[in-house]
């Protein structure tokens, strides 16, 4: 259709302005930092110190930021393991049962994402601080402590990906309908095999991209571990509050170093996530 | 679209499939009584607990924490901020889409993946690429530190990508043959563009300028090192929340929680009804 190209590839002014408009503003807002902090995470400290490779390496082999990516990497390992369990789970409950409160429980799983990280540490200390939170005395008197240590941290990462999982699955699983299912549940399958052999194979793409994302989130949180965390080094400091205590503390070279760690691992995110969509986007 | 990490799209909402749904078997009941156990001990009780401790002193306590001067300020100034950054991203967005959907050019997919970034980045480290640029030693001689500048800047940043994505794959699906109808008809660009494409695009700019605005009220970490955090100034809700936990005060930090709650409840119910009847209309 010549008038649909025609169309599409009129090229006024207006085109052109908007076009430089947009690269323009993204460069500004995000392209331009972006570089800056590559630029100072190589940069020599001083004037007459090295720079380069060597020192940013150098930076992070300092004990205190492996103990820090040590504990981010354990937190957001639990707390992906739970939420890829119990995302598998809700969904196919919600997407193949009928129970009520249904639809509720479908509402209720998307609100830890829009929750703000500071009221979800918040949340967690007044229910689970051994002070004043409403378990805390029992929990405390079997002698298990959340707030102030791992346990409260790995909630709080699992709080904020909570629904990540889910959201990826549900609609895959609604897509695929129950036919197959049905059809190897007639022919005499378990409920296990019926899973094994026809669900997790058609929702495997849409659920490695959901615990990647959960993954992603998960190291990179902040807001909601500061609260639950003692946040000292050696002592509760996961990367995002290393980067944060040592920059006011004027170390700045560490913080961002620290900091490109983790801008590569969110890059090498978007990038895993585009090549398991690419095979999806295929079928 | 090519990638999308966590893509804004609104409530993981579940349509009735066009099969029959299951019953609960034993199985699965004993499953979700499992699954609804850990949803409460994560979210339901802590997020109850919050609402507890501020409902605790009664309604004048509450209010009385919310019209105290300093707080009522952060109030304000969270939601100007968040309304601003809403209505820029509302037409900043829509025009990246349009730019990425419409327009073609070397470099194009390029500027896609750095719609996301901002998104993937950790808040912190979002809060510190801004500094590395605008900060105290910028090289561009611009300092927004402690400025509500800054915090502008900040949110914009992170809200980047919630229009431009909720608007790019309804901006795919539109047909062209209406436009072209429209330009055959006479109707200029900009008239086509206002009268034709524009109400297509409102409820997808709709939902995500509200996912935009809910994540400006609520924001936390890209503002921890940006907002100096001085009263009546540059404090904002979420770090006034931090003060009053510092300060030992939780019934006071409840109670500015519970209103950011409220903001996030009523955003996922809107965006639900939203997603219900544009569905409904498709």
């Amino acid at each position: 259709m010549p008038e649909v190209k025609e169309i599409r590839q009129h090229k006024s002014v207006v085109t052109y302005l908007l076009r430089f408009f947009v690269i323009g503003y993204l460069f500004v807002l995000v392209v331009w930092p972006l570089s800056e902090v590559v630029q100072r995470t190589f940069a020599p400290v001083e004037a007459n110190a090295a720079g380069g490779f060597g020192a940013f390496l150098e930076r992070l082999q300092d004990p205190s930021v492996t103990y820090a990516f040590g504990l981010t990497v354990t937190c957001a390992f639990w707390a992906v393991l739970i939420n890829t369990v119990f995302g598998l789970g809700i969904s196919l409950l919600l997407v193949r049962y009928e129970f009520p409160g249904r639809r509720i429980l479908s509402v209720l799983v998307d609100l830890p994402m829009s929750v703000s990280p500071v009221v979800v540490g918040l949340a967690l200390v007044l229910a689970y601080s051994s002070g004043s939170g409403w378990f805390g005395e029992s929990l405390e008197s079997v002698g298990i402590f959340i707030i102030g240590s791992t346990p409260g941290m790995v909630m709080a990462t699992a709080f904020v990906s909570l629904p990540l999982v889910i959201r990826e699955i549900i609609p895959v699983l609604e897509e695929i309908g129950t036919d197959a299912e049905m059809a190897a549940s007639s022919l005499g399958a378990h409920a296990w095999q019926s899973f094994r052999r026809i669900t997790l194979p058609s929702i495997k793409w849409a659920l490695a991209y959901g615990v990647v994302l959960s993954l992603a989130r998960s190291l990179g949180e902040f807001g909601a571990v500061k609260i639950v965390s003692p946040g000292a080094e050696f002592r509760g400091e996961t990367a995002t509050l290393l980067i944060q205590n040592r920059y006011n503390n004027y170390d700045e070279s560490t913080a961002y170093a620290a900091a490109f760690v983790l801008v590569l691992a969110a890059v090498l995110a978007l990038v895993v996530v585009t090549f398991i969509r690419r095979p999806e986007d295929r079928t | 679209m090519t990638n999308v990490i966590a893509p804004p799209a609104g409530p993981a909402r579940t349509r009735r499939p066009s099969g029959g749904l299951f019953r609960l078997s034993t199985a699965s009941g004993i499953g979700l009584g499992i699954g609804l156990v850990w949803f409460s001990v994560l979210v339901l009780l802590p997020l109850s607990a919050v609402v507890g401790a501020a409902a605790a002193g009664g309604w004048s306590a509450f209010a009385g924490t919310l019209t105290d001067p300093q707080t009522f300020a952060a109030l304000r100034l969270t939601v100007v901020e968040a309304v601003l950054v809403t209505v820029v991203n509302a037409v900043i967005g829509t025009i990246v889409a349009w730019v990425l959907v419409r327009d073609d050019f070397v470099g194009k997919r390029l500027l896609d993946v750095v719609i996301d970034i901002p998104f993937a980045l950790p808040t912190i480290v979002a809060g510190l690429v801004l500094l590395s640029l605008y900060g105290p030693d910028s090289p561009v001689g611009f300092n927004i530190v402690n400025t509500r500048t800054g915090i502008f800047l900040a949110l914009l940043f992170v809200t980047l990508p919630f229009v431009v994505r909720t608007v790019q794959p309804v901006l795919l699906e539109i047909e062209v043959e209406a436009e072209e109808a429209a330009a055959s008809l006479g109707a200029s660009r900009f008239t086509t563009f206002r009268r034709v494409i524009l109400p297509s695009l409102v409820p997808a700019i709709t939902a995500g300028s509200s996912l935009g605005f809910a994540r400006a009220i609520s924001e936390f970490g890209s503002l921890v090192l940006i907002s100096g955090n001085t009263p009546y100034q540059t404090e904002v809700a979420s770090l006034k929340i931090l003060k009053f936990l510092e300060g030992d005060n939780q019934a006071g930090a409840a109670a500015v929680a519970v209103l950011l709650l409220l903001v996030a409840v009523v955003v996922i119910v809107a965006l639900d009804i939203l997603s219900r009847r544009v569905a409904r209309r498709a």
